[in-house]
């Protein structure tokens, strides 16, 4: 797939991939066996019928490939482009083992893109089902809440979606970057949804300005889907973190991308834009702060991680970008307190690692050599080293099962401890994938409806 | 959006609005703020409910004019809206079984103190309030507290109204006099942690709301981060109220001056397409 010039795109938040044109995914999807036994399949989380979506392709049908894959999936431009596909359908073909897998993730863009471009009438969307009567509330508008509410509205069920930000999308909108995920694309995913019947608030903090008893006891409505997702940042914990220049991912990206600090002063929210930046953490949140930073005219972007490059959670293609465009990577090193001076952060000092013995999930865990501490300069540190839940919804619905780590409790389907209350995504499971989290939505759909039909 | 039911000056640069917001009024308790962002493209800024009517389905605020995005707000009249309103959200001060309380309210902090004070009072506290200000032009809401009932004391730098001190002169004395078992205090950081000060010496209990520097107010980015005895606190969440004592005020006031330089560019490239400029 054809990608813009690092240095050109390092300068810039437009997109990195600039995806097939129709000749190069038919000859992408040619390279598919059609294997009898199709092993991407399984790969996939969400089971989407890869075989028959890439002989859609191969045949020039883009329609039916676009209604094949959102059987299964309702945002195929957004999975195209954020899916770990290297761990799921394309580590599994069995092509893979020869060396190049099918890129079925850029086929999948390819056909989610094909499908924004028609216009609304002529999208492959399915028809709103015959009213059941039924209202359902839908907390969080991630990939969990926009893929439940798709699913139900699907089904004949009236929906409404609660969100506590001015705009739609949850990570997709404040946290992965335009230049990974055009926040156009997730804008008309939306509004097609709006299109189906669904009703979505903004500025409705479930826990605030509404408790979840209130949605059902007062708002009457008949079931509510939890999808407010695990936003709650962690720090290290380690002095000085409070440092003017200190910040969380979720800030830092927050105002770069919902709010739109890029374009300061155009848009009125400020970011700071440091000049040596350290970023800590080795997943996408990192790399994405990485490589923001170096957007935003870093000189001197540098990633701080534990483990080596093989241990990085982070999908390979963005550490790959991430090395392209200038990012260092510091490996098998743990920072140990943050440096400043006046209020403002000076420096990051750091422990040296090696990889000691394989623990209980296999990984060789990194253990500190003693006495190995070192100072790096920087005027910028960003901490991505995961979140967890946020405790403002559960805090006021006493009835709702939590797991140890303040997670919601639910069976297979995404019930909860209270009737009539479902959950999925990452409030469920901690910070996952945006496609558990849209599979994790649908399925707690279909129980919801099962149990809104008395079925 | 939100539509904008009344505007009114209370001074050179406060300023009060209402806002209707049916869902939010229901919910409200004194001492809890909102997010507010005038138009696309504009700041998710903070300010505290001064007043709110569940039965008519508004919510007030007091701002004080001091950057853009409080600009904009107060070229704003009746029949506008806002982009977007969110709240209620921190947690509500605690009032009631207090005894006898001094409700320190400093500059626009007065705004913030009075619903405060007015949440004791109903809840049985003994309160007298400090309301002190810079000069008169900037003393706001002196009627509202005085027909409140509660015993008050006004005070200003330059003695343009009340007594010339500073807030901390009459919480000083209320303290050496016995006269508080608590004290509330809300105005610049620099304010309440004199305040703050003052009432450790007596061992009078304090606290303070706090201001600093937020994006979302529910608990999802860590900007509000303030310390408070040894521990990272979040703004939005754990506050805005904390026991005056245990603050550090240097962190926050440090803190609350990270965008001083982007603040200036914004308020200068306002100034530049501001077409109705506010009047001397
Ligand atoms: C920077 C970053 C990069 C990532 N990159 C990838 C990637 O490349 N590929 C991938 O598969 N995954 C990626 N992820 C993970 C993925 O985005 C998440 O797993 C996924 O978004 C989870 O979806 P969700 O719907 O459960 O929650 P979220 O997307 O977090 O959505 C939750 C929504 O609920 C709202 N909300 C929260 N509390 C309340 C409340 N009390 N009331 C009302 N609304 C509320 C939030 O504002 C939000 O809009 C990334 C995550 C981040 C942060
Ligand atoms: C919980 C809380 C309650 C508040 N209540 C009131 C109130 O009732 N009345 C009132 O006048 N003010 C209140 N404030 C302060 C108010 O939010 C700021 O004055 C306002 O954000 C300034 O925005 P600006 O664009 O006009 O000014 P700017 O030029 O952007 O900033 C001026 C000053 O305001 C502070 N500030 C800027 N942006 C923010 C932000 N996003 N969050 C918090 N502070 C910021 C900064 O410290 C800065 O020095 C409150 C703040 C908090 C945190
Ligand atoms: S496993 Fe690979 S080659 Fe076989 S059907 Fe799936 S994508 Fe095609
Ligand atoms: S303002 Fe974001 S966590 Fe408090």
């Amino acid at each position: 797939m054809p990608e813009r010039d690092a240095r050109e795109r390092a300068g810039d938040f437009s997109e990195v991939g600039l995806g097939y044109s129709e000749e190069q995914a038919r000859e992408e999807a040619e390279r598919c066996l059609q294997c009898r036994n199709p092993t991407c399949i399984e790969g996939c989380p969400v089971n989407i019928d890869i075989k028959a979506f890439i002989a859609a392709v191969q045949r020039g049908d883009w329609a039916d490939g676009v209604s094949l894959l959102k059987e299964r999936n309702p945002l195929p431009a957004v999975c195209g482009r954020v899916c770990p596909q290297e761990d799921q359908c394309e580590v599994a073909c069995v092509l893979a083992k020869k060396g190049e897998p099918v890129a079925i993730g850029r086929l999948e863009r390819f056909l989610g893109d094909f499908d924004l471009a028609c216009d609304a009438r002529h999208r492959c969307v399915a028809v709103p089902g015959e009213p059941t009567g039924k209202r359902v509330a839908v907390v969080g508008s991630g990939p969990a809440g926009l893929a439940c509410a798709g699913e139900l509205a699907r089904l004949g069920h009236a929906v409404t979606i609660f969100e506590s930000l001015h705009e739609p999308g949850g990570v997709l909108v404040y946290g992965i970057p335009e230049f990974r995920l055009p926040k156009s694309i997730v804008a008309e995913e939306i509004d097609a949804l709006r299109g189906f019947g669904v009703e979505i608030v903004t500025d409705a903090v479930i826990g605030a300005t509404h408790t979840l008893g209130e949605l059902r006891e007062e708002l009457g409505y008949d079931a509510v889907f939890l999808g407010n997702g695990a936003g709650l940042p962690v720090f290290l914990g380690i002095p000085g973190e409070n440092f003017n220049g200190v910040y969380s991912a979720n800030e830092f990206l927050t105002r770069v991308n919902l709010m739109r600090a890029y374009e300061f002063p155009r848009a009125d929210t400020p970011v700071w834009r440091g000049r040596k930046v350290a970023v800590i953490g080795g997943g996408n949140v990192a790399m994405d702060s990485a490589r923001t930073a170096l957007r935003l005219g870093a000189e001197d972007v540098f990633l701080v991680y534990r483990r080596t490059e093989d241990e990085m959670p982070a999908r390979r293609e963005e550490v790959h970008h991430a090395r392209e465009e200038g990012v260092r990577f510091e490996m098998l090193c743990s920072p140990v307190e943050v440096l400043g001076q006046d209020g403002w952060v000076t420096g990051l000092v750091a422990q040296r690692m090696e990889l000691g013995e394989p623990d209980e999930s296999g990984r060789r865990a990194p253990v500190c050599i003693m006495g190995s501490e070192f100072t790096v300069d920087c005027d910028t540190v960003v901490v991505a080293v995961g979140t967890r839940a946020n405790p403002l919804l559960s805090a006021t619905a006493p009835d709702l099962g939590l797991t140890g780590r303040g997670y919601v409790e639910t069976d297979e389907d995404g019930a909860t401890s209270i009737p009539g209350v479902y959950a999925g995504g990452d409030c469920v499971t901690g910070s996952a994938t945006v496609i558990l989290a849209m599979g994790a939505g649908v399925r707690a759909a279909r129980a919801m409806d099962g149990w809104l039909t008395g079925a | 959006m939100f539509r904008i039911l009344h505007t009114r000056q209370l001074s050179d640069a406060v300023f009060e609005m209402g806002v209707e917001a049916p869902t939010i009024a229901r919910k409200v308790r004194a001492g809890q703020f909102l997010m507010l962002r005038v138009g696309a493209g504009g700041e998710r800024i903070p300010l505290t409910f001064s007043d709110w009517s569940a039965e008519e389905g508004w919510v007030r605020f007091i701002f004080m004019r001091v950057g853009k995005t409080t600009h904009a707000l107060s070229h704003m009249a009746p029949g506008d809206s806002l982009a977007d309103l969110v709240g209620p959200l921190g947690n509500p001060t605690h009032a009631g079984g207090l005894g006898r309380v001094a409700v320190v309210g400093g500059g626009v902090g007065a705004a913030v103190a009075y619903p405060v004070a007015r949440a004791m009072v109903e809840a049985g506290d003994d309160v007298t309030a400090i309301l002190g200000a810079r000069n008169a032009g900037l003393l706001v809401l002196e009627d509202e507290f005085r027909a409140m009932g509660v015993k008050l004391e006004v005070v200003t730098d330059d003695g343009s109204a009340g007594r010339k001190a500073l807030v901390t002169a009459p919480l000083k004395e209320l303290c050496e006099a016995g006269a508080i078992d608590h004290a509330f205090a809300v105005g610049p950081a620099i304010m309440m942690r004199f305040c703050a000060d003052t009432t450790a010496e007596f061992g009078v209990p304090t606290t303070v709301s706090l201001n600093p520097i937020m994006v979302d107010g529910t608990g999802m980015c860590g900007s509000c981060r303030v310390t408070v005895g040894g521990k990272t606190r979040f703004g939005c969440v754990d506050g805005p109220d904390f026991d005056g004592h245990a603050v550090d005020f240097a962190e926050l006031m440090s803190r609350q001056r990270i965008y001083a330089e982007e603040e200036r560019v914004s308020a200068a490239a306002y100034e530049e397409e501001c077409t109705c400029r506010p009047k001397e």
